[in-house]
């Protein structure tokens, strides 16, 4: 078994996508067999959430989204192996960094056009005064 | 170490030791910098996905009269698709075990299987657009159509890329084996495949999910 992170000897850092390798083969295929099953159970929990009269309608967008979110952690512990130990600081700092301009862009665009929308003049008005 | 340092730590064993550290400390493994360096590559990669995003959350709603998404979706395609992406994930990380422990035989095999994982995610998501412009909900029918092709269609432009290289990465393995350069290469292409994973857990929520409840 060797990957580059022992070809590195003893590193401080871990490359993105790199494991801390301790077990043998079996042990990598169960944790992405792991990732797998967590991410089928979640992936179905929203498509059934999102067909289903059974909880109610005005939460089913919060939950899509906060499965959605709790997925792409799955993804990122058990297939990107971000994890939170020092060997992968950076890795972690660059993502949090990513996405707190992802949130920038998504939340900042959302909360502007929607603003933008709400104090527009009604498009019967507009067209009288540029008459 | 240099002269300085050699000659300031001269005959005080503590210093001496740190002089040491330093010197030991140099670059870090171009494995590291590399795998580094492409992570931030898909980390913007994500920030342009989120201006995609952004413009179909902001759009989503302007049908100009035409169709909307509760009409159009067929999310049990949608489901199939994801299935096939987190099945082909599933493989890309065995092809990685696969090229860590050098065995060819299994990686070729992985790879070839995540291609057919991929190939049919785009066959379904082929055969969904050409359905959807026949049926003249095309991206020049509504705002939200436009959005929706541009989104949708730059995360599938983003799996026909990575299906060639993931064949460039097969061939370059039958042709030069195992070697460190291509190692590296290997590590980015599977950083990419679960990226593309990622970003499609947001677009069957965003767009499909929401887009049909709503």
């Amino acid at each position: 078994m060797s990957n580059g992170y022992q070809e590195a000897g003893h590193g401080t850092d871990l490359a993105p996508g790199d494991e801390h390798v301790e077990g043998g083969v079996g042990l990598r295929v169960i944790g992405y067999l792991t990732g797998l099953g967590l991410a089928i159970l979640l992936t179905a929990t929203s498509f059934f959430v999102a067909g289903t009269d059974l909880v109610w309608q005005p939460s089913i967008p919060v939950a899509l989204v906060v499965l959605a979110i709790a997925q792409m952690g799955v993804h990122l512990v058990f297939f990107l192996h971000i994890t939170t130990g020092p060997d992968n600081t950076n890795n972690v700092l660059a993502l949090a960094f990513g996405v707190l301009i992802v949130f920038l862009v998504m939340a900042g665009s959302l909360w502007i056009m929607a603003n933008l929308n709400h104090n527009m003049m009604p498009m019967d008005q507009l067209m009288q005064m540029q008459r | 170490m240099t002269d300085t340092t050699m000659a300031y730590s001269h005959g005080d064993p503590q210093l001496r030791s740190m002089a040491g550290a330093i010197a030991h400390s140099g670059p870090a493994p171009k494995r590291i910098v590399t795998g580094y360096g492409f992570w931030i590559f898909i980390l913007s990669d994500m920030v342009m996905f989120s201006a995609f995003f952004a413009t179909y959350a902001v759009l989503g709603g302007q049908t100009a009269g035409g169709p909307s998404g509760h009409e159009l979706f067929d999310l049990h395609n949608v489901a199939i698709e994801t299935g096939f992406l987190l099945a082909s994930s599933f493989t890309c990380g065995l092809a990685t075990i696969a090229a860590d422990t050098r065995n060819a035989i299994w990686f070729q095999l992985a790879m070839a299987v995540t291609c057919v994982l991929g190939l049919g995610f785009l066959a379904i998501e082929g055969n969904e657009f050409a359905s959807l412009v026949m049926r003249g909900a095309g991206p020049t029918r509504s705002a939200f159509l436009s959005a929706f092709f541009t989104l949708v269609g730059c995360h599938g432009l983003h799996v026909s890329a990575g299906i060639l290289w993931l064949l460039t990465m097969m061939a370059q393995v039958t042709a030069k084996g195992f070697r460190a350069d291509i190692l590296r290469r290997i590590l980015c292409f599977a950083l990419f495949w679960h990226a593309l994973d990622i970003i499609w857990i947001a677009v069957f929520t965003v767009v499909y999910l929401l887009g049909s409840a709503a």
